[in-house]
């Protein structure tokens, strides 16, 4: 019997669904029977980001009104073992699924997957309830910046409202270069707001947009400090104790120097 | 005016304190809910506690979430109640 984990953030734009695609990726990359599915009906996108979207034959909805089986829905990922996506309807609104639906369809999955990933929508209303519906616990995303970490807390407390009890916090795109000038919330002033668990920092990494463009999800680049990042999450999903990493230390030669010259003139 | 501990870098505050007091206080008021509301709830009860000693003004009575600028350049959050005493009732003799 798998898990059920949403990845949800209150606002748009925060990396929601990247940080879907990556975490299922990687669990998957790790030899766990994956399946992501995109809650977001109306505006679908995890395939796309996973490079997907010329697969797609049914959705969510077609599942949700017995149109087909379920197992006609999900798209197989060949390039990894064991990745399976459940894409979402484009064309429907959010009010073709019910909150009890969904629950019905995470009970399906979990049968047959270890994780059950699903990519919530932005917001609060309709599309929110229903990506919680069947989720045993929440993965909540946020960037250190006012907006979305106001927001993330309003999520913290409707998952709880929800009984869903188990959210901890991933901080996405994180500037190490704004943190040192005192520039950029850290990662102790964001857990102090929002009082949760954390489960995993990603840096700001523009490699993850470059392989987004590619539909190859930044976990695969071995150069990427953010696919690092979020290949430690997957693996504390699987229960290993993984510390934070140092994002410091894969600063470049030249990027030191500056800093240290940088200093200097601030002390001078 | 050319400021001149700005100048140093001393006495400016770092724009991520800033962001976090603000976060916290805004959070103070979206985790109460309805926050004016909530104010109300707590002035009620607390004129209630406190008629029960002493005659007060209700209408001139004020009560808020406010930040305390602390010695540090930091702020508390405090709930500031202003509370003006018509009278002070006689309970006879004090029990304490």
């Amino acid at each position: 019997m798998g898990e059920v984990i949403v990845i949800t953030s209150g606002k748009g734009g925060v990396g929601k669904t990247t940080t879907t695609a990556n975490i299922g990726t990687a669990l998957a990359l790790a030899g766990k029977r994956v399946v992501l599915v995109d809650a977001d009906i109306g505006l679908r996108n995890l395939d796309v980001v996973m490079g997907l979207e010329n697969r797609i034959v049914y959705d969510l909805v077609d599942v949700v009104e017995k149109v087909c089986r379920l197992k006609q829905a999900l798209i197989r990922d060949k390039r990894f073992e064991s990745l399976y996506l459940l894409p979402a309807a484009q064309t429907k609104d959010k009010n073709a699924v019910s909150p009890q639906q969904m629950q019905e369809l995470c009970e399906q999955l979990k049968e047959e997957f270890d994780f059950v990933l699903i990519d919530c929508p932005a917001g609060i209303e309709q599309g929110f309830k229903n990506a919680i519906a069947g989720a045993d616990k929440a993965a909540v995303v946020t960037v250190p910046e006012v907006s979305a970490v106001r927001d993330a807390d309003r999520i913290i407390g409707l998952l709880s409202a929800n009984d869903i009890d188990e959210s901890k916090l991933i901080i996405n795109r994180l500037r190490i270069d704004m943190v040192k000038r005192g520039d950029m919330m850290d990662i102790d002033d964001t857990l102090d707001i929002l009082g949760i668990d954390l489960l995993g920092v990603v840096p700001d990494d523009e490699r993850v947009v470059i392989s987004t463009n590619r539909g190859e999800p930044a976990v695969t680049d071995d150069n990427s400090l953010a696919g690092q990042a979020y290949r430690n999450i997957a693996r504390r999903l699987m229960g290993e104790n993984i510390p934070i990493m140092d994002m410091e230390t894969d600063e470049g030669f030249l990027a030191k120097i500056k800093r240290f010259f940088n200093a200097n003139r601030k002390r001078a | 005016m050319f400021d001149l501990f700005k100048f140093f870098g001393k006495g400016e505050s770092k724009s991520k304190d800033i962001a976090k007091e603000r976060l916290k206080l805004v959070l103070i008021h979206d985790r109460a809910n309805i926050s004016p509301r909530y104010l109300d709830m707590i002035k009620d009860d607390v004129i209630k506690v406190i008629s029960s000693y002493m005659e007060i003004d209700e209408k001139g009575m004020d009560i808020r979430l406010s930040r305390i600028p602390q010695k540090d350049d930091t702020y508390s959050t405090a709930l500031v109640a202003n509370i003006p005493i018509k009278k002070v009732k006689n309970l006879g003799p004090n029990k304490g």
